[in-house]
């Protein structure tokens, strides 16, 4: 295996060892009307930024809110251990606005929510304030949003 | 991601994850998850194709007509490794110089140029574009065995500054690059294995893992598999 190929193999043999956290009956919500009527929106965890937003700490558990026009973002990912090209190359690999406004524009998803979200992939292990804290803030903002649909995105 | 599906969900709405370990999402089953065995950092597969991140997103959204908790595999495997970066490095100018201080300062207009063309830069964290050969005169020094605590390196944080002088080169490299969009891996190879920086930032770490420098302090300089 050459060094080039290694790193991918490695995170995900690592991830196979990782403790997650559990839930106890999980909730599922249905869809409760058509696809091309829901209103969608991007939570990527690539700790994605506007120039002019607060920079991600090393265990930073907020997230940041961009409006769908914002193109200018910065990823502020914190581990050497993912590529950052794909997204420097095109954003949307990462965060496909642009696929959801086509998506949209061609009828299959109803609208494209007015703000996404972005959170960073490293969480302190129990992730508990995500769970308890920083992650309810967020549903509500999407609520807020009259949101259906989150696409999430990792990196 | 899958904690975040299930924090959503029991708000009330719906999600579908574009899950990048397997492992992880059958352990924690979000409702929805498709599972896309795609380079890491990159979960629509492949940058600047529109057919391919579009069939990626049908596949995932046409998984919320589920009544109940669905995982799927999209059916195509794209490889991290399948094409290089093809960059040429900036020629010896000033043989004065270490030779990763002579490089970076090579390849500043690169970068310039694809600032400009992108309107944001990831450098910036510790120090900015213009520290960068100074960054890379400490860890030369660093790696020529001057002791790290006296030799002051800008930026301080050698997380943050490695990911700054990465994202300095990357950048630079992909203006400069010919040819297709390089593999996921392909940047990191082409940093790590062909420039003078990325061989300092190694040599660095070595260092400092052999001055008994706390293990944060040089293991996350660079990926853990090197």
């Amino acid at each position: 295996m050459s060094a080039t190929t290694a790193g991918d193999e490695a995170m995900r043999a690592y991830g196979t060892q990782q403790v997650v956290p559990t839930f106890d009956d999980p909730a599922f919500t249905p869809l409760d009307k058509p696809l091309a009527k829901a209103r969608v929106a991007i939570v990527t965890s690539a700790a994605l930024h506007r120039p002019d937003q607060d920079r991600y700490t090393p265990a930073d558990t907020r997230f940041r809110a961009f409006d769908r026009t914002d193109r200018d973002l910065i990823m502020g990912h914190w581990s050497p251990n993912f590529d950052h090209t794909g997204f420097q190359i095109d954003l949307n690999v990462v965060y496909p606005i642009d696929r959801l406004e086509e998506l949209a524009a061609d009828g299959v998803i109803g609208e494209v929510a007015p703000r996404h979200f972005a959170f960073a992939g490293n969480q302190p292990e129990t992730v508990s304030e995500l769970r308890l804290d920083t992650g309810p803030a967020c549903a509500q903002e999407l609520l807020a949003d009259a949101v259906d649909v989150v696409l999430l995105t990792p990196v | 991601m899958s904690t975040l599906a299930h924090v959503f969900e029991a708000a009330g709405l719906s999600t579908v994850v574009l899950a990048s370990m397997k492992d992880v999402a059958e352990k924690m089953s979000p409702p929805r998850t498709l599972y896309c065995e795609f380079p890491l950092g990159r979960p629509l597969g492949r940058p600047g194709d529109v057919s391919f991140q579009r069939g990626v997103l049908e596949q995932a959204l046409g998984m919320l007509g589920a009544t109940e908790p669905v995982l799927e595999t999209h059916p195509e495997v794209v490889e991290s490794e399948e094409m290089p970066l093809v960059c040429s490095i900036p020629p010896r100018f000033d043989a004065s110089l270490p030779p990763a201080v002579d490089e970076a300062r090579g390849l500043r207009a690169a970068y310039d140029r694809a600032v400009n063309a992108r309107g944001a830069t990831a450098v910036g964290r510790a120090i900015d574009a213009d520290a960068v050969t100074e960054a890379l005169a400490a860890l030369h020094r660093w790696a020529e065995g001057e002791p790290w605590q006296e030799v002051p390196l800008p930026g301080t944080n050698t997380i943050a500054v490695c990911h700054d002088i990465r994202a300095y080169y990357t950048e630079a490299a992909l203006e400069l690059a010919t040819g297709p969009p390089p593999g996921g891996r392909a940047a990191e190879a082409w940093f790590h294995e062909d420039t003078e920086a990325g061989k300092t930032v190694m040599a660095a770490r070595a260092a400092l893992k052999e001055q008994g420098a706390p293990f944060p302090f040089w293991f996350y300089m660079a990926p853990a598999h090197r």
